[in-house]
């Protein structure tokens, strides 16, 4: 019946048919973990993932906060075409998943148990209405110092433990010739140090006050004033060429012993143990002075969009299974500088620093000192952040001094809500 | 008889049936995607979108809302900046160069295309180039004080104040070639004889030059300045390029502040306002342009 042309085309679309179904296991992934250390931790999942018979398409776009990939997500959603699984920070999950653009990781999470092993303030970031919409892969900290170990017992300069020894320090490396503090003058750079220096200026109570619940008075308050006036004496210790310096050039300016300090998320002990640098010998990690006793967060977390195929579900299901799990928890946040998401990992695998975040972490939770970062969009949404990002970086490369800036911090909140 | 009375008429039909169908799907692509595309934004620019499109009314809501951002007037104060001194300074070298050029010198040949290649650059490697040049830790100001003169100061793109003339010097320095082509092709235009005729009379060079020549120079200096404006109006990637927007927000332009509000705030609204606020800047330009060489060609 069919002639040798109809064998032929039958035997091809079967063939095509056959591939097809090959390639539906394949995971797409998009992600700006393009540094070094951060490309090391992400080869863990990609390599459990190969084990299991998962194909990895990876799509990179770099930029050290995610902006450039959040556009890159909007291009590919609204042309139908979304991604697997994308890296998000906190309140972009839950844009998302207002818009009904998200999976739902329900039956996985109910399998492993989530809902008891991570912690309160971070599943209100993983869950919208009560579903699983994300895995979170870590938990980061904004508030910490790095500083060059080197350096510091040169100089006969102790771990700085309140705001005015941290200043006399600074100024003692300064005068030794050295820069005292590793800066990258971008918006988002400035912001996570003031996540720190706020929180040292007002306390944990005043930090929620001013960017979780957006008080105009707290956000116009004196406090805020000294904050901002403590970014000015920051901005007096960088040095003149740090406008527009990516983050991971300022942890190369501390690991080389040309700077001192670095204030930075706990991101940049990648980049010092990807070099070879040991904790407590060559560097030292420690709160922003003040801040002690709170743990600023951002998690990383995958969300898994909605995806057509049952093939494709199924590998997002074994993609988040692979991400909550102990092994790698442990694993990725041992290469990424980062602490794990879950609360039940043996954490004796994690370098000095590590263990300290896990304690921290712990500690703050219990207290209620565990809160969002502005700076990484776990506090408020993305039009109050990038308003805050505005005004904080004006500030810092002179265009108010400190008074207006508290007053234009409250207008531009105001403003953007 | 009739059937080549027929025979013409369908050959004239032809022919003016066959342009029109030629040039359909050009103008039907034109009138979805740009045409549309400028009423779906002008439309958007009335709704409440945040990081999606939505449809539902707000009014004028948000150009009220862009009106009171000082970042909006920044970048308004940068694009009257920007585009004045652009248009400018592009104008009066590339009509130096091509009255110099003119003169029947040697090398012309190799001159005229060694100002021009600049023009053959994309904004942004012109961006990241001029962006090492003007560093002060790696660019000129290291070189000077390397060579020995320590006390050279050249550190504009760091500086809150002047970071917005460095945008200024790497975009005339890529447009300079391509206005000096367009005066140069003026020029030629320019009948030998009525220079012959002023000669005579006496007239001296300078005279020459300001009476006669660039009086009849007229169109190209329209055509100059509107092509330098609106590139002024929509210049992003030399933006991100050079100076990222500035130390700060000190170098926003009204493109760089429409895409940051659209894409990366989530504010789309504002976005499209600020879009439509662009594009009206555009048509004060063109239209008065348009109007006056549609009027001479009648």
């Amino acid at each position: 019946m069919l002639g040798n042309y109809g064998k032929k085309m039958a035997a091809v679309t079967a063939l095509m048919a056959t591939t097809s179904m090959a390639n539906a296991a394949d995971v797409e992934v998009l992600h700006w973990w393009t540094s070094g250390g951060e490309a090391a931790a992400l080869s863990v999942l990609k390599d459990n993932l190969a084990a299991q018979g998962i194909g990895w398409n990876d799509m990179p776009v770099s930029g050290g906060g995610g902006e450039a990939a959040m556009t890159t997500l909007r291009a590919r959603v609204t042309a139908g075409n979304a991604p697997t699984a994308v890296q998000m920070l906190g309140f972009d999950i839950q844009d998302w998943a207002a818009e009904d653009a998200l999976g739902n990781l329900d039956d996985v999470a109910a399998a492993e148990g989530w809902d008891a092993v991570v912690p309160e303030a971070l599943q209100a970031f993983s869950k919208y209405d009560g579903h699983w919409i994300a895995a979170p892969v870590n938990v980061h900290s904004t508030n910490w110092v790095w500083a060059n170990k080197a350096i510091l017992d040169g100089l006969g300069i102790a771990q700085p433990t309140t705001w005015d020894e941290f200043v006399a320090a600074m100024q003692a490396v300064k005068d030794s010739g050295k820069v005292a503090l590793a800066h990258g003058g971008q918006a988002w750079q400035e912001a996570t140090m003031f996540d720190g220096v706020v929180i040292s200026a007002g306390g944990p109570d005043f930090y929620k006050k001013a960017f979780i619940d957006l008080d105009a008075d707290a956000l116009s308050s004196d406090t805020m004033v000294e904050a901002f006036r403590r970014m000015e004496t920051l901005r007096s210790f960088a040095d003149d060429n740090f406008s527009g310096r990516d983050w991971n050039l300022a942890s190369a300016m501390v690991i080389n012993g040309e700077a001192a300090f670095q204030l930075m998320g706990d991101w940049a002990k990648g980049e010092f143990l990807n070099a070879g640098k040991v904790p407590g010998q060559d560097f030292l990690c420690f709160r922003i002075p003040g801040s002690e006793g709170s743990v600023t967060f951002n998690s990383d977390q995958f969300a898994m969009f909605k995806v057509a195929s049952d093939e494709a579900r199924a590998a997002q299901g074994t993609m988040a299974s692979d991400i909550m799990s102990p092994e790698f928890q442990i694993a990725f946040n041992k290469v990424k500088g980062s602490v794990p998401a879950r609360t039940d990992v043996d954490g004796s695998a994690l370098d000095a620093c590590g263990q300290k975040g896990m304690a921290e972490m712990a500690a703050a939770a219990a207290n209620g000192t565990f809160i969002g970062s502005m700076a990484h969009g776990h506090a408020n949404r993305a039009a109050v952040k990038n308003a805050i990002y505005d005004v904080v970086t004006a500030h810092f490369n002179g265009e108010y001094d400190a008074e207006a800036a508290a007053e234009e911090l409250a207008n531009a909140v105001d403003a953007a809500k | 008889m009739a059937k080549s009375a027929t025979g013409t008429d369908f050959r004239t039909l032809l022919q003016d049936w066959i342009p029109k169908l030629v040039l359909s799907p050009s103008v039907a692509a034109m009138v979805v995607f740009v045409y549309g595309f400028i009423a779906f934004t002008f439309y958007l620019s009335f709704t409440d979108s945040k990081m999606l499109p939505s449809y539902d009314w707000v009014g004028l809501e948000n150009y009220v809302r862009l009106w009171g951002l000082s970042h909006w007037w920044t970048a308004i104060g940068n694009l009257a900046i920007f585009a004045t001194l652009y248009i400018v300074i592009c104008t009066i070298i590339g009509l130096t160069l091509a009255i110099l050029l003119d003169q029947k010198i040697r090398g012309e040949g190799m001159l005229r295309p060694i100002y021009l290649y600049p023009m053959a650059l994309s904004f942004i490697v012109t961006g990241t180039a001029w962006k090492w040049f003007l560093d002060p830790g790696i660019g000129l100001e290291n070189t000077m004080h390397l060579w020995g003169w320590e006390s050279f100061k050249f550190g504009w793109i760091k500086d809150r104040d002047f970071a917005i003339y460095t945008i200024v010097i790497a975009a005339v320095w890529q447009t300079s070639g391509f206005v000096m082509a367009m005066f140069l092709a003026g020029l030629r235009g320019i009948d030998n004889e009525i220079l012959k005729a002023a000669q005579i009379d006496g007239a001296s060079n300078w005279n020459l030059y300001r009476r006669i020549v660039i009086p009849l120079l007229r169109p190209a200096f329209l055509s100059a300045i509107v092509i330098l404006a609106h590139l002024a109006v929509k210049s992003y990637d030399l933006v991100v390029a050079l100076t990222g927007g500035g130390p700060g927000r000190a170098t926003e332009l009204p493109a760089t502040f429409m895409y940051s509000y659209t894409f990366t705030r989530n504010s789309m609204g504002i976005g499209a306002a600020s879009a439509v606020i662009m594009l009206m800047t555009i048509a004060a330009i063109m239209t008065p342009y348009l109007y006056a060489e549609l009027k001479e060609k009648k």
